[in-house]
């Protein structure tokens, strides 16, 4: 009985930093039909940041998020100029197209310096113990994390006036525009700020568990089944998303070999656009 | 359009030209350095043109092509290996199995539409690849091993490499009669209907669905037959190989660059590539960011020549498109 409370538990903290590592992909999506093919990438990029300043500058390790978050912004609008302005309001094939290009050259460049070797941050953070079984601090804390950063993202979108012209500006563009949003620089907002979620899911992913180059692929793929799960644009559904697939991934373990997981998650992911085409947490439109 | 009527047209005749010069070119002066790069070229264009049936025609990315390449590796090459099948035997049923195989996956997943199905096929690549991993038959992640001997039906090696060079010929030969073939039937006019507007399509009575599923399987038959070839060659196959994504990107970068959705540019674009990506590997400073400069291109051709290479010279010289398929 204990042991499936402690894998509940331990698959909704696992799912938790799940629904934050989504949560700019669905974000970006949401709001301007723009699939980021770089979100993996930006994920790593977040590993990265984490990894020199704290182990290359001496930081401790969770006053990395601010850099993190702020860098990612910055890097996010870039991303927005060079690769997404172009294409909003074209067929998604081609958004698909060039940051699926710019992920390639950022790829690229990682491994020929980096290469795929391994990274890895030390931690310390007391644990809570539960009978025989210990949570790991790190993981409640990125837990928690994830929550508050959910739920400020939630109060921003729907409470602030930014956030309002966000969501006009993923209900209707023209008429965003005709309101006297810019809506420009509204998009190029909601790209910085996807891209610094990503970055700062990628930080606290990087306190958790050693990572590569490539460890973002994961991420980025298991995003996609959250936004389908969760709903477009919706800070809350992807969490519920998140957790649902920790919950499933604790629950399919024991019985299938690791490689398999990613595809089973995949099969769910064609099963839930099949059937529930808004996402099962949100109707669509509720952005 | 029947068959009959289809050589009529000069571009049937232009398809047979380039066949011709790939075959005579290296075996007019026994030149196996240009073989070599022929193939791969060949490898590309069948890759690229068969890919532009679903990026081209209906407008749907398949970031997953590569799979049937691998798969149609594995079967033919275990084929060979485990049941000492014939080479061409083997092929064929490689190709026959991975685009049934590509048939009922389309026809699971057809009902998702434009990015979601290219997400989906993100996740197939996934999919085999685990496959593939945890299959023992097929060796898991150490793969088959092939012996020597398997060239000696095909009279020796130094012969085998040449019988796999026509053949790969000929598989590319077949893609772009097959891109061509499409493109000229009410099946190709159906798919560009897709690709212009899906729920119009729907309504004027293309069957959307099945002509999704169909020609995903359609386009998975050559590349399984030149994945068998492949592996075959270099007698060797395992899954981080056979399923290799950098191929399938090179794959959306030619026909991009050559022109999404035409014959011949596909073709070109696939023959510039080679030669680039031939002297990018050569050349000190670049042989590490093949990837990098080829998704440089890539972004620069869907940022400022979404048409490609044929679009330019449709624009240019209107004339050709008369000709040029």
């Amino acid at each position: 009985m204990l042991g499936i409370l402690a894998s509940i538990i331990d698959g909704v903290l696992v799912g938790l930093v799940y629904g934050l590592a989504a949560m700019g992909l669905t974000l970006i999506w949401g709001v301007m039909d723009v699939i980021n093919l770089t979100h993996g990438t930006m994920i790593v990029a977040g590993m990265f940041g984490l990894y020199f300043l704290a182990n290359a500058a001496g930081l401790p390790a969770y006053l990395a998020l601010p850099p993190v978050l702020i860098g990612g912004f910055f890097v996010g609008v870039l991303l927005y100029w060079v690769a997404v302005h172009r294409m909003v309001g074209r067929p998604p094939l081609m958004s698909l197209l060039s940051t699926f290009s710019v992920n390639l050259m950022l790829v690229g460049v990682g491994t020929a310096i980096w290469g795929t070797a391994l990274f890895n941050v030390e931690v310390s953070v007391p644990g809570i113990s539960m009978g025989r079984y210990t949570f790991p601090g790190a993981h409640i804390l990125a837990a928690i994390l994830a929550a508050v950063i959910a739920a400020s993202l939630y109060v921003f979108l729907h409470h602030t006036r930014l956030g309002k012209a966000v969501r006009a500006v993923a209900n209707n563009r023209e008429a965003a525009e005709l309101v006297g949003i810019p809506t420009t620089r509204v998009l190029a907002f909601t790209v910085g700020t996807g891209v610094a979620l990503a970055g700062v899911s990628g930080m606290l992913i990087g306190t958790l568990f050693p990572f590569t180059l490539l460890s973002g692929d994961g991420y980025q793929l298991k995003g996609f089944v959250v936004t389908v799960l969760g709903g477009f644009g919706n800070p809350v559904g992807a969490l519920m998303g998140g957790v649902a697939l920790g919950l499933l991934e604790g629950a399919i373990t024991p019985f299938v070999p690791v490689s398999w997981t990613l595809v089973i998650e995949f099969v769910l992911f064609v099963l839930v656009l099949i059937t529930f085409p808004g996402g099962v947490f949100a109707r669509r439109g509720t952005m | 359009m029947s068959l009959l009527r289809l050589t009529r047209r000069p571009f049937f005749w232009i398809i047979a030209l380039v066949i011709a010069v790939f075959v005579l070119a290296p075996w007019l002066g026994n030149n196996v350095q240009l073989r070599e790069s022929l193939l791969l070229a060949a490898l590309y264009i069948t890759l690229a043109s068969n890919l532009n049936l679903m990026l081209g025609y209906a407008g749907y990315i398949n970031f997953g092509s590569i799979v049937f390449f691998g798969l149609g590796g594995y079967i033919c090459v275990w084929l060979v290996n485990s049941y000492a099948w014939p080479l061409f035997a083997s092929l064929l049923v490689a190709g026959i199995c991975v685009s049934a195989l590509a048939l009922i996956f389309g026809l699971g997943i057809l009902r998702l539409r434009g990015a979601f199905f290219a997400l989906s096929t993100i996740g197939i690549v996934e999919a085999v690849q685990a496959f593939a991993e945890n299959f023992t038959p097929w060796g898991g992640s150490a793969g088959i091993y092939l012996s020597s001997s398997i060239f000696l039906p095909l009279g020796g090696a130094a012969r085998a490499l040449w019988v796999l060079y026509f053949t790969m010929v000929a598989v590319m030969g077949l893609s772009l009669y097959l891109s061509y073939g499409i493109k000229s039937s009410k099946f190709g006019l159906g798919l560009l209907a897709i690709g212009q507007n899906e729920d119009a399509a729907a309504i004027l009575g293309v069957p959307t669905p099945f002509y999704k599923a169909l020609v995903y399987s359609a386009s998975a038959f050559l590349p399984a037959i030149a994945g068998g070839i492949y592996f075959f060659k270099s007698a060797f196959i395992q899954p981080a190989d056979a399923f290799d994504l950098s191929l399938s990107t090179e794959a959306l970068v030619v026909a991009m660059l050559g022109g999404q959705g035409t014959v011949t540019g596909v073709a070109l674009g696939a023959y510039l590539y080679e030669e680039l990506r031939g002297y990018l590997l050569t050349s000190e400073t670049f042989s590490n960011f093949q990837l990098v400069i080829a998704g440089a291109l890539l972004l620069l051709i869907v940022l400022f020549f979404p048409g490609g290479l044929m679009g330019w010279i449709y624009n240019r010289f209107p004339r050709t498109q008369k000709v040029l398929e």
